[in-house]
């Protein structure tokens, strides 16, 4: 098993379909009166988080707890951060604590990578800057696994604001490497440069949403924010929403079976209608549920394969 | 070495030296008598007479070599580097003298922080250094500093940049262009179109896109040059390129230069050996501005450095504290050290082409800086500004090696051709037998 979970490109599909295994045995526990296992009783997991991220952070924690391992929750704002404290000197506070595995979420790209160097014990991007995010590639791959029985073959389209996103980078390495055909959705000032070529050959990019929705299994929207436009992104949210937002009439293009994904938190009305976000194609509640499974399986397979 | 005792001429006020059986410039072994500064005599087997006897065999001699872009961090950021242990660098990688940029604190905008650069320089005696000065008041790039009075002081200044930033407003930048024709100065641009490279942490690309790191376009830095030389052309004026890094910026230098602008331009050894593959690790050792560019960029500069269309290297040597490395690629500052690395990295890019080296590394730089006194090959009564190289040695860059006093060099572990055995600045050694003599 792997020592840190920094990017999607560190799964292969072997890896990879065993953290999804693991995971659908995981979700049991949260069937059970008792929610929990004892795997990593006596193992310390940090939760370091340079963001505010409720739902992620919340998503570890309990993660972590239904596998009885002693939780710390660090966040940056009150905190020796705050006062000036490098990211080395964190980590080695974290060390002398004895963390097992460190959480870490940060909008600094690569600070995971960086971290994993200063560390003895795991590392776990929780997403960093605009680089990736790998368990929720793995808790949407989870998901479609779940809805749609496979991933192999699937044609899934990721729409919106690649370029910023690190729930799209990995995702795209994760679905190439499970065999899916991924087709990225923007206005090109959002689409990243040579994104095929950097991520995973067979990537494809389109610009016009409705000409993919009518062969797409799965289509995941992704969050653009608003103050994009003030960069010249694209020009009025409004616009945006009519050119790339997904709703009731867009929906009506996709086949029957096709499922509709948001990582969260969802804009409504902007990349995504209120209409389609409620309706049953939408996984946007499972995902979260999905999401504390994969991050089990994930604490377990990771601080499980050092002993 | 050996020792002579001291012959006749007890008045000689400075120890001579006789450097036997060195190839200068990579010609056949001669012999070099240094006395009063100049090189004295060249020939085979020259007597002695009471010099001290360096022995040549094997090695190159090359004029010293001269950095039209060192950052020596004094005054302001003295833990990184000074004047003093920038030098003791320099000398140790061949440089008998160096330019040293004005992004200091303060910024060296007015006659008197350039001269103290001047003065700090002549009290380490390891290099000449050359203060540049810079184009607009605090590097703000809204109105010009007092570039004659800079021109004017000790310090002479004819090279002006307000490097680590360009001079983006194009009236601003005309108006450098034409002022600093007075003195025969020239402007030495960095150039990077600010608006284009907002929160840019790396070459934009395919690696940028992976990582996920804002990109720097290639175009950020063309357009500035191309804009530039439209500048200087239609003023007639002087304009240097700094840290040139695309294969584009090549092919915009090459057609200004068919159409006869005033136009010099220098490329760093870093974008000639590294790519922006580097940046994988997330280790801003390998963060620079500009960034390290493509495989293909690297070799499009090496083409235009031997063809002459980039005129020299210089090794924009940015020392860095450790904790401004030590840090998330975010949040670090770029730049990356150069002065004790940069002739093997070009013997590694170029191999042992002597006379190539000499002009793009001492006599082009000095004569683009107008210091007369050094890029000249060693010959009778040249001043003794030279360096001694021997090919065969190799060596690994360890950081801790360094004279500097940071640590950021980005070739840590990398094996690399070529050692700098002696330096001697005005006849007088600054290193001897690979170590500094103070």
């Amino acid at each position: 098993m792997l020592k840190h979970l920094l990017s999607g490109a560190d799964l292969d599909a072997a890896t990879a379909t065993l953290i999804l295994d693991t995971a659908a045995e995981m979700a049991t526990v949260a069937g059970r009166e008792v929610k929990k296992l004892p795997a990593l009783r006596g193992r310390t997991v940090v939760n370091l988080f340079y963001e505010d991220s409720t739902r992620t952070r919340i998503s570890f924690e309990a993660a972590a707890k239904r596998l009885s391992a002693d939780v710390i929750n660090f966040s940056a704002k009150g905190s020796s951060v705050s006062k000036g404290e490098s990211l080395k000197d964190t980590a080695l506070t974290l060390q002398a604590m004895g963390a097992d595995a460190v959480v870490i979420r940060h909008p600094a790209s690569g600070a995971p990578h960086r971290l994993a160097n200063w560390v003895e014990g795991s590392v776990l991007n929780a997403g960093d800057g605009t680089h990736e995010h790998p368990t929720q590639a793995l808790l949407d791959a989870y998901t479609m696994r779940a809805r749609l029985g496979r991933i192999a073959g699937l044609s899934v389209a990721v729409v919106g604001d690649v370029l910023h996103s690190r729930v799209a980078r990995s995702n795209v390495l994760l679905l190439a490497t499970l065999g899916a055909k991924v087709t990225l959705v923007g206005p090109p000032t959002l689409i990243p440069v040579d994104i095929g070529a950097a991520l995973a050959p067979g990537t494809e990019v389109s610009y016009d949403l409705d000409a993919v929705l009518p062969t797409s299994d799965v289509v995941m929207m992704l969050r653009v924010q608003r103050e994009r436009m003030a960069d010249s992104y694209f020009p009025s949210a409004r616009e945006y929403a009519r050119r790339y937002g997904l709703d009731g009439p867009r929906m009506a293009r996709l086949p029957d079976h096709a499922i509709v994904m948001h990582p969260g938190p969802m804009n409504r009305g902007m990349e995504i209608a209120p209409e389609v976000a409620d309706s049953p194609r939408s996984t946007i509640v499972e995902q979260v549920a999905n999401g504390v499974s994969v991050r089990m399986a994930v604490l377990y397979l990771l601080l499980g394969g050092m002993h | 070495m050996t020792e002579y005792t001291a012959g006749g001429d007890p008045g000689a006020a400075k120890p001579a030296y006789l450097i036997r059986g060195v190839r200068v410039v990579g010609a056949a072994p001669t012999d070099l008598l240094l006395a009063g500064g100049v090189v004295a005599e060249v020939g085979r087997d020259l007597a002695a007479r009471g010099a001290r006897v360096v022995d040549g065999d094997g090695l190159v001699a090359l004029p010293g070599l001269v950095d039209l872009h060192t950052h020596l961090r004094e005054p302001g950021r003295e833990d990184a580097e000074t004047v003093e242990s920038g030098s003791r660098a320099a000398a140790l990688g061949g440089y008998t003298a160096v330019c040293a940029m004005a992004n200091t604190s303060p910024v060296a905008d007015t006659a008197g922080v350039v001269e103290q650069v001047w003065r700090l320089g002549r009290e380490a005696g390891l290099v000449d250094v050359q203060p540049i000065g810079a184009v607009t008041v605090g590097l703000a790039g809204e109105r010009l500093a007092e570039l004659g009075a800079m021109a004017d002081s000790a310090a002479r200044v004819r090279i002006f940049s307000d490097d680590g930033h360009c001079v983006a407003d194009p009236k601003l930048m005309r108006r450098a262009l034409e002022y600093v024709k007075a003195f025969d100065g020239v402007i030495a641009q960095h150039a990077e179109e600010p608006r284009l490279t907002e929160g840019a942490q790396m070459h934009e690309g395919e690696v940028s896109t992976r990582l996920g790191l804002t990109g720097w376009p290639a175009v950020a830095e063309e357009a500035i040059i191309a804009r530039d030389v439209l500048l200087a052309e239609h003023v007639g004026s002087r304009l240097h390129v700094c840290h040139l890094s695309t294969a584009g910026s090549v092919e915009v230098l090459r057609h200004a230069k068919k159409r006869g602008v005033r136009v010099t331009a220098e490329v760093t050894p870093h974008h000639l050996l590294l790519t922006d593959e580097r940046a994988a690790s997330y280790d801003p050792v390998f963060k620079v501005n500009p960034p390290l560019r493509t495989s293909a960029d690297v070799s499009a500069l090496r083409e235009a450095l031997v063809e002459g269309i980039i005129d020299i290297v210089a090794t924009d040597h940015a020392p860095h504290a450790l904790e401004d490395k030590e840090c998330e690629w975010a949040y670090a500052r770029p730049g990356m050290l150069g002065l004790e690395t940069a002739l093997s990295v070009l013997l590694d890019v170029l191999g042992e082409r002597w006379d190539l080296i000499a002009e793009r590394m001492s006599r082009t730089p000095a004569r683009i800086a107008g210091l007369v006194e050094h890029g000249r090959n060693p010959a009778p009564g040249v001043p003794a500004n030279l360096t001694l190289v021997d090919p065969a040695a190799r060596r690994t860059v360890d950081p801790s090696e360094q004279a500097s006093r940071s640590r950021n060099t980005p070739y840590a572990g990398l094996t690399l051709p070529g050692r700098i055995v002696a330096t001697f600045l005005r006849g007088e050694p600054t290193v001897l037998d690979g170590k500094a003599v103070k």
